[in-house]
């Protein structure tokens, strides 16, 4: 049973991380190849407030806020540049955390953090607040997407310039999708923090930054239902296998090279032209 | 005074490609814009939107000096364009190309935006404007799948929506042939009210001379003649640059 409160605490942890990218490389059509760096702000925020004390709940909220902050100070740097160029310089925020935390003792260095403390209610609890996050994170995406400035959102993702000519104020928008997306994965790597109960630098890299996205593109761009699909599966997959953890960075290549060939759209996509052809 | 551009001048590097411009337009004008290719009038209109900004001069819009802002804040103020290549937003049918425009003023705010599910009568208000233009049959269609003509009534749509007091029309002849040219000017002509302006830069001479009561002629980056139609047709210097023929 442990195992399986385990496996189900990770998929969850990594549905809500993939989600939050989803805001801002589905949605808003920013390519992001530093999300890492947010779910980082966001273990290392949880970690340290609830090593000073604080009880996990309440440490959730200023991980998503530090991480949602610092998302709105890259999104503002970031608001001049677009495509190549925006995922060279989000790349750069990866790197950037991960050299910063390096040399921060109060941070524990290159050791991390350990001994983080479990949460009150247990593993189960724990699972729960993971589920009922994702869910409410979820059900947020579904609401913007439905909403004006999903609507907003996708114009910008079609062409910004065209966006811009109808009056759509990009800046602003994409501003909004980088809150939303980056304070999204804080509460993951707060809860993340509390799931694994040690963190260090090498867990919020470049290759976490490059796994998240391959799980927004295997499951279909923008597509909610898809990407959570996505991400719980390949999450799961090297628990459940060992050869899968151990050419994990081989297979998800191997999955995302497919998914360009063959549907760029990915699951959702291929899905949908199933359908067509059906009827 | 709707619309004043005062001595705008544009230069790309050692290139000048708009010099010390002026232009004024009031309420209820449709004046057109002509000159021969190189002449500066897409970086005119370029400056007028905000996509270009001047390397001197001032552009004002309602008395407001809109020189620094944005194409979106200017577009919220009253200002709206159709470009020369017709550029739809491919995944969204042609009504949700309208809609968007139609909703965009009051959605200028994320808040606002994010706190707003309804959509029901911006759709019904494009597929109105569709109708407008002529067609609104094809409102439920993808750009991809309806002709050059269907796109160029959707930019007309697209700027209509967003309620304007003065509307940029680039080249929206071009690439239409003799029928759908005169077709589609008459339905330009007929969009200027006692409150809305139109600024039409076209090639189509024939369809311009028609239209327009007052042409406003560039060469080279320069001004040559602005006024009514038949005086600037019949000025020298505008026939041999537009035209070809002698000054004399």
């Amino acid at each position: 049973m442990a195992y399986e409160i385990i496996l189900l605490t990770t998929m969850a942890i990594m549905v809500l991380f993939a989600l939050s990218l989803n805001v801002i490389t589905g949605f808003c059509g920013q390519v992001s190849l530093g999300h890492a760096a947010f779910y980082g702000i966001g273990a290392y925020t949880g970690a340290m407030l609830t090593k000073a004390g604080w009880p996990l709940l309440a440490a959730l909220l200023p991980a998503a806020g530090l991480a949602g902050l610092i998302g709105f100070l890259v999104g503002l740097m970031s608001l001049r540049v677009r495509h190549d160029f925006l995922a060279i310089t989000t790349m750069g925020i990866a790197f950037l955390f991960v050299g910063f935390v390096r040399k921060q003792e109060w941070l524990g260095g290159e050791i991390g953090i350990s001994g983080i403390p479990a949460f009150a209610f247990g593993r189960v609890g724990l699972l729960v607040v993971a589920v009922v996050c994702t869910g409410l994170f979820a059900a947020v995406t579904i609401y913007l997407k439905r909403s004006w400035m999903g609507f907003g959102f996708d114009s910008i993702s079609d062409d910004e310039d065209t966006a811009r000519i109808l009056g759509i104020d990009v800046p602003r928008f994409k501003l909004w999708a980088f809150v939303i997306g980056t304070a999204g994965a804080g509460v993951a790597g707060a809860l993340y923090a509390h799931h694994v109960r040690y963190i260090g630098p090498d867990s919020f890299g470049f290759v976490e930054s490059v796994t998240v996205l391959a799980m927004v593109i295997i499951g279909g761009i923008g597509s909610i239902w898809a990407v959570a699909l996505a991400a719980a599966v390949l999450s799961a997959l090297p628990l459940w296998f060992q050869f899968v953890d151990d050419y994990k960075l081989l297979i998800y290549g191997l999955l995302v090279f497919a998914v360009m060939r063959f549907s760029p759209n990915g699951i959702a996509g291929a899905l949908q032209s199933l359908k067509r052809r059906a009827r | 005074m709707l619309l004043n551009v005062s001595k705008v001048t544009v230069q790309f590097g050692g290139v000048t490609a708009v010099a010390d411009l002026s232009l004024e337009i009031g309420r209820g004008e449709l004046i057109g814009i002509i000159g021969p290719n190189g002449a500066g009038k897409t970086t005119l209109m370029r400056v007028i939107t905000g996509m270009v900004r001047p390397t001197s001069g001032r552009v004002f819009l309602k008395g407001t000096d809109i020189t620094g802002w944005t194409i979106d804040q200017r577009v919220r103020s009253g200002l709206a364009l159709a470009q020369q290549i017709v550029k739809p937003l491919a995944t969204f049918t042609l009504a949700e190309n309208v809609a968007l425009a139609c909703g965009s003023r009051r959605m200028g705010s994320p808040w606002r935006a994010m706190t707003t599910l309804d959509r029901k009568a911006e759709l019904e208000q494009a597929k109105a404007l569709l109708e407008l233009v002529g067609i609104g049959a094809a409102a439920h269609d993808y750009p991809s799948e309806v002709p050059l003509g269907y796109l160029k009534c959707l930019e007309l749509a697209r700027a209509l929506a967003l309620e304007p007091d003065l509307i940029l029309l680039d080249e929206p002849l071009a690439g239409l042939n003799q029928a759908e040219a005169a077709e589609m000017a008459d339905r330009i002509a007929a969009l200027v009210t006692d409150a809305r302006s139109i600024i039409l830069i076209e090639h189509n001479l024939r369809e311009v001379v028609r239209i327009c009561p007052r042409l406003f002629v560039q060469d080279h980056g320069r001004n040559l003649d602005f006024g009514p139609t038949q005086q600037v047709m019949a000025n020298p210097k505008v026939r041999a640059a537009y035209l070809g023929g002698g000054a004399d």
